[in-house]
């Protein structure tokens, strides 16, 4: 009775590969789940540090404004509101000039130019965010006291009030709008480069100007793609350490203007906790860190909701 | 070969390319008003860049390049303070690929064009049905025109951007293989929606299927290489080539 050799060959062979798929399904799999635990166990043993804190403030320790390590009160709001306004004034800046820039590079610029600024602008997001920071204190800031701030402060209005002192909340998003600034424009650059010829064609065929195709073609199609990479790069400002700490000024108060020194929730942590002066000083840090690893989170599923909604 | 009786669209000593390349080489022809005229040949003859010379959009390519005349009515199109873009609203065209815009509805990828030039809302609501119905899909989409145009099949597709470009009106359309990414019965409707509309303006064909330009066109251009072989009445092309490799291209010797 009998299968050849060979075919029996092939049955094996057909198994072995059969295994093999199994195998790698596997793998991707754990490799996946890993993720998650990782995610996980940071957040485990952040709670179980910040263990104390959460016993003593419960969630009122996110609305709490009150930040004095040496009075044991501990309260997240003003790092919390540092860093939502530095990472938004970083996206207000970043956004339009990154955005402007792919549009001008994929559009309108030869494609020799494109090519030629492509590598240039991946190598900026590889500048080591230190040197940024130093960058920030030493050049950007005496410019932000003397130049940018005086201006700003004329305008009356109640959130560019306030002594101009160079390092600062405002210096700070402009540290971080330059952090994002190579990452936002590249990401672009990729998505209004796939959107389809055959769209800007059909727009121009129908008597559109370049203008008129990049508003109702290209943007249109990008769009997605567009918040995805936005969603990125705020990612990248909110969670933002060390370039931060260097010009933001580093004071607990609750900010009322930009032109203040505050702190972010990241700069904080890393600013204190080789110095906490107490365990609940730790764990309060701690529970900073929850607060943060909770925005980042509740970003990022966020904007992908608002992307499925978008999408359709 | 036997001049067009009512021109509407000359070239004349047309040459183009893209860098040191030349895809047209020194074309003259005179396109007849109110015809389908075909344009055949084997792939990469220059079909295509001939086509997209007429409206315009040949210069869009990286490194394109145009030499000669052509005119429309007798004005010039590549005349010193002629506007690309408003020859491309005296000059439609259509696509191989059926290009619908994926984010806009049915009705609004028709109105696409009339919404560069901002027109009324009912003129617009007009305007789309006069031009679903030239383009024979007003019955298969009048109930859905909210739907987004890529719930249509492939035909309906291309009968939306055929129903686009006549919306605004243009004088001449261009359709580049417009039935090539289609399957029989769809590329028999739009055939027939062909034949009906040469009524209402002149059309111009890309095919390299022989036995569509046969069916749809009365005049026929043969393209080789880059340069104008023969062009004459569709029937007497066929029957009766005068070039030695019009005939061999006709006859299926090469391609
Ligand atoms: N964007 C382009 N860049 C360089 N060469 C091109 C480009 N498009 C077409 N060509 C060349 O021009 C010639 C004519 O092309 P085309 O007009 O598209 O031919 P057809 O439509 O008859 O197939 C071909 O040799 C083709 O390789
Ligand atoms: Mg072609």
């Amino acid at each position: 009775m009998g299968t050849s050799l060979p075919a029996r060959r092939r049955l094996a062979r057909r198994r072995l590969e059969r295994t093999g798929d199994t195998l790698y399904r596997d793998a991707l799999a754990a490799f996946g789940m890993s993720v998650a635990a990782a995610l996980g166990i940071v957040a485990a043993e952040s709670a179980k540090l910040a263990a104390p804190a959460l016993r003593r403030f419960g969630i009122a320790f996110v609305g709490s404004t009150q930040w004095d390590p040496t009075a044991d009160r501990f309260g997240a709001l003003p790092f919390l509101a540092g860093t939502v306004l530095t990472s938004a004034e970083a996206l207000a800046l970043a956004l339009p000039v990154g955005l402007g820039a792919a549009i001008f590079l994929s559009e309108m610029a030869p494609a020799r130019l494109r090519a030629m600024v492509r590598f240039p602008i991946e190598m900026l997001a590889a500048i080591p965010s230190v040197i940024v920071g130093l960058w920030g204190l030493f050049v950007l800031a005496p410019i932000m006291r003397t130049r940018v701030e005086p201006l700003l402060a004329r305008t009356g209005l109640p959130i560019l009030s306030g002594t101009p002192v160079g390092v600062g909340l405002l210096a700070a998003g402009v540290v971080l709008a330059v952090m994002v600034l190579p990452t936002l424009t590249s990401l672009s650059l990729d998505v209004v480069g796939a959107v389809d010829r055959a769209q800007r064609e059909g727009l121009y065929a129908l008597g559109a100007t370049r203008w008129e195709v990049i508003r109702r073609g290209v943007l249109p199609a990008a769009k997605s793609g567009l918040f995805g990479a936005t969603v990125l790069a705020l990612g990248r400002a909110l969670g933002e350490t060390m370039a931060v700490a260097m010009v933001v000024g580093n004071s607990p108060d609750m900010p009322h203007s930009l032109l203040a020194t505050g702190g972010t929730l990241a700069s904080v942590i890393a600013n204190e906790f080789t110095e906490a002066v107490s365990d609940l000083h730790e764990a309060a840090l701690a529970e900073l860190g929850l607060v943060l690893l909770a925005l980042t989170l509740l970003l990022s599923i966020g904007g992908r909701l608002l992307l499925r909604r978008s999408v359709r | 070969m036997t001049a067009p009786s009512r021109p509407v669209v000359g070239v004349a000593a047309l040459s183009a390319g893209f860098g040191d390349r030349t895809a047209l080489r020194d074309v003259s022809l005179a396109l007849e008003a109110h015809a389908v005229t075909a344009i055949i040949g084997p792939s990469g003859c220059g079909k295509s860049t001939l086509l997209r010379c007429l409206n315009r959009m040949h210069e869009l390519g990286a490194g394109a390049w145009v030499r000669g005349r052509v005119t429309l009515d007798g004005d010039d199109l590549y005349g010193p303070d002629v506007d690309a873009v408003q020859v491309r609203r005296r000059i439609g065209m259509v696509f191989q690929r059926p290009n619908p815009f994926p984010t806009l509805s049915i009705r609004d990828n028709v109105a696409a064009g009339l919404d560069l030039n901002g027109f009324a809302r009912a003129e617009r609501d007009d305007r789309v049905e006069a031009a679903l119905k030239q383009a024979a899909l007003w019955n298969e989409v009048a109930d859905r025109l909210n739907r987004s145009a890529l719930a249509l099949s492939g035909g309906q597709q291309q009968r939306l951007c055929i129903a686009r470009a006549l919306a605004v009106e243009p004088e001449v359309l261009l359709m580049d293989e417009p039935a090539s990414a289609l399957d029989p019965i769809a590329t028999a409707r739009v055939e027939e929606l062909i034949h009906e509309l040469k009524d209402r303006l002149t059309l111009i064909v890309v095919t390299h299927n022989m036995q569509q330009a046969a069916r749809i066109s009365t005049r026929t251009a043969f393209l080789y290489m880059g340069e104008l072989v023969e062009y004459d009445r569709t029937e007497a092309l066929f029957t009766n080539p005068k070039e030695r490799r019009t005939e061999d291209y006709v006859t299926g010797k090469f391609g």
